[in-house]
């Protein structure tokens, strides 16, 4: 199968749904032209028109807002943040307003909206251009939210986001925008609330979201030469959250590890260990341990920021650890 | 160019200013060009007479707020360059111990709280910071810098209207480069900019960017005013940036032409004008201008060597400062 990069996989998904539908449109700062800083819209203007590939002015609240107010009338945007920083600008528009309209009117109106953007540190781009704040929308009903681990996943979760009827956001690593992987010439969608078994393993679940996939299949390679055998899954979409699939792993498992590269506390990782707390509470030989970002603000030094996420070493450690039956708490 | 009456000293420091920062952005963009700088950063270099002319009209208590091109500013408001440099390379000697670098620098010292690397991120906190002034009964002036896409966000007509409404002093520099990053400011700002400002009732001035005595003369009278409660004031600054938007943003050419950047390097360079000007008036010669060049240059390779010798920040660093004692 051809192999391309997780970049061109959003823009052929773009692409794909704007050709099929021609009440989708994409509107960011520096979409057209310049095709984003980190050229996923490259060559879309070209195609579409800068009718349809909408460059606006730095106002990501009003831009945001404009998005609700067409997706509510009929049309599908793409909104483009450029960082996924920036959502603390946009949380009225997305969370009071796009999130609760549906409710709201008793299921009389729709927000078919997309808004994509991304997350990731190690970048060396300091505090307000790394956070991973996919938890922070997560939290609040309404929304559904994606994260794509591989090119494939992009471009699936892309298009299904597009036809979803509900406000949805998706988190790029920004740091992946240049792995390839296999991806199909044929069309095909990969639906919400489907997690996917990377790897099969018997004694420990690794659970991983975005490039925390990566990084969890790295420690399985290294823990599969300590004769641990590991499994990976992937959510793929954390809301909705495919529940079934992470029980029937942790409880053939019974030990797992959630990895997500928002701040440990309050996040991604909380959330899915305390439901396979509950609901497998009796086949767990341990702790549900989370591993996530530091609880700090992303430090630009590169001798800082490294010690902030999570790594395969540290991954591997934890696991020996939960297998070796130590009772541990994660720092 | 406009006369400003100050002295001798004043205009030799304003020009060694302008130079200091031409030569801090060189530097770093050869600590970027030969990978030996972290990440990414937006060089300052064309704009000097901005921050040098608005700068050089404040004080110490002055507060200045400063935006994801900082370097410029940082400088001008009297920062050091071997601080400065560690802090671009992540280094523990940094203004910000390696935890800000480029776009979060910040000299508490001289008055600048500190670059934003959200566009118009610190537009409260400079509005905020000539609200404690009159509060606490203070004389101090505020300078908000911006650029012209920052003109796009709704905290700054938040926070005018209540500037206005206050009388905070504080002056809004908004330094008009013509772009936001790859695009043209007309394709993206309705209308005129400085009208925005005057229907707040905000007095509102445009000024020749690349003079710096023309912004330093007005800066000097508006500040004063604003020690008087006559502010708000609003500046837009008509100047130009050399570089990409970033150091990375190499090929321009579909966003602005070569012939454009070479008008404004060749015919309006900031440090060029003023360099004539001191010299036709006889207040430097060629000659001293040349060794005050060079001094600077020596300054900032022995500060550039320093900070790639210096020391990162200690691992337990990465948990401290989270929250204050
Ligand atoms: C809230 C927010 N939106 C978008 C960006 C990305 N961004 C960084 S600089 C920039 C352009 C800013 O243009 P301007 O204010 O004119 O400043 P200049 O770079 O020209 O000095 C953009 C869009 C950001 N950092 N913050
Ligand atoms: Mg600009």
């Amino acid at each position: 199968m051809r192999e391309i990069t997780l970049s061109q996989a959003v823009n052929e998904a773009l692409a794909e749904e704007m050709r099929r539908d021609e009440t989708v449109f994409i509107l960011g700062e520096d979409v057209a032209e310049a095709g984003t800083p980190f050229k996923v819209l490259s060559g879309l203007v070209e195609e579409f028109g800068t009718g349809r590939v909408i460059d606006t002015p730095i106002s990501e609240p009003g831009f945001v807002g404009l998005a609700v107010g067409a997706a509510m009338t009929g049309a599908r945007p793409v909104v483009d943040l450029m960082f996924g920083d920036f959502i603390y600008l946009v949380m009225d528009q997305l969370c009071n307003q796009a999130a609760k309209q549906h409710y709201m009117s008793g299921g009389k109106l729709t927000v078919p909206m997309v808004l994509r953007t991304n997350m990731g540190a190690t970048r060396r781009s300091a505090a307000q251009h790394s956070q991973s704040l996919q938890a922070i929308v997560a939290h609040i009903p309404g929304l559904k939210v994606a994260m794509p681990s591989s090119a494939y996943e992009a471009k699936g979760l892309m298009k299904t986001a597009i036809r979803d009827n509900n406000p949805v956001v998706i988190f790029e690593d920004k740091l992946m925008y240049q792995d390839k992987a296999p991806v199909p010439e044929e069309e095909y969608l990969i639906p919400f609330g489907e997690a996917k078994v990377k790897r099969e393993g018997s004694d420990i679940t690794l659970i991983g979201t975005s490039s925390m996939v990566q990084i969890a299949e790295k420690a399985a390679d290294a823990l599969a030469g300590e004769g641990i055998s590991a499994e990976v899954i992937d959510p793929r979409t954390i809301v909705p959250l495919d529940d079934k699939t992470l029980l029937d792993s942790v409880r053939k498992t019974s030990r797992a590890i959630v990895i997500d590269e928002g701040h440990q506390s309050y996040g991604v990782t909380a959330e899915i260990a305390s439901r396979l707390n509950e609901k497998a509470f009796y086949h767990l030989d341990a702790p549900v341990l989370r591993m996530g970002a530091m609880d700090v603000p992303v430090p630009f030094s590169p001798a800082l920021e490294d010690l902030t996420v999570p790594t395969p070493d540290r991954v591997v450690e934890n696991a020996r650890r939960l297998c070796g039956g130590e009772m541990i708490h994660a720092a | 160019m406009a006369k400003a009456k100050t002295n001798t000293e004043d205009y030799l420091r304003m020009y060694r200013q302008m130079v200091r920062i031409r030569t801090f952005e060189d530097n770093a963009n050869q600590l970027y060009l030969s990978a030996k700088m972290p990440g990414l950063t937006h060089m300052y270099s064309g704009e000097e007479a901005v921050a040098v002319g608005i700068c050089e009209a404040l004080t110490d208590d002055d507060r200045i707020t400063s935006t994801h091109r900082g370097h410029g500013h940082c400088v001008a408001k009297g920062a050091e360059f071997r601080e400065m440099f560690c802090e671009l390379l992540g280094k523990a000697e940094g203004y910000c111990r390696g935890k800000g670098g480029s776009m979060h620098i910040a000299d508490q010292n001289h008055g600048n709280l500190g670059a934003n690397a959200i566009v118009g991120g610190s537009m409260g906190i400079a509005t905020g910071s000539a609200l404690r002034a009159k509060l606490q009964g203070k004389d101090d002036v505020t300078v908000c810098f911006f650029g012209d896409g920052a003109t796009a966000q709704g905290l700054w007509y938040e926070v005018m209207n209540m500037a206005a409404l206050w009388k905070l002093p504080v002056i809004y520099a908004c330094e008009n480069n013509g772009y936001s990053e790859y695009t043209k400011t007309d394709e993206i700002a309705a209308g005129s900019i400085m009208a925005r400002a005057e229907a707040f009732g905000i007095e509102s001035h445009q000024v020749d960017g690349q003079d710096v005595l023309a912004v330093n003369d007005l800066t000097r009278k508006l500040a004063e005013r604003a020690r008087k409660g006559e502010g708000p004031f609003f500046i837009e600054l008509m100047t130009y940036r050399y570089h990409g938007h970033h150091v990375g943003d190499i090929n321009r050419e579909y966003y602005r032409s070569k012939d454009e950047e070479k008008d404004w390097k060749e015919n309006r360079d900031p440090i060029i004008r003023f360099r004539g000007w001191l010299v036709s008036e006889g207040i430097a010669s060629e000659d001293e201008i040349e060794a005050m060049n060079a001094e600077i240059e020596t300054d900032a390779t022995e500060a550039v060597a320093y900070a790639e010798a210096a020391a990162y920040p200690p691992a337990e660093e990465v948990d401290m400062h989270v929250y204050a004692d």
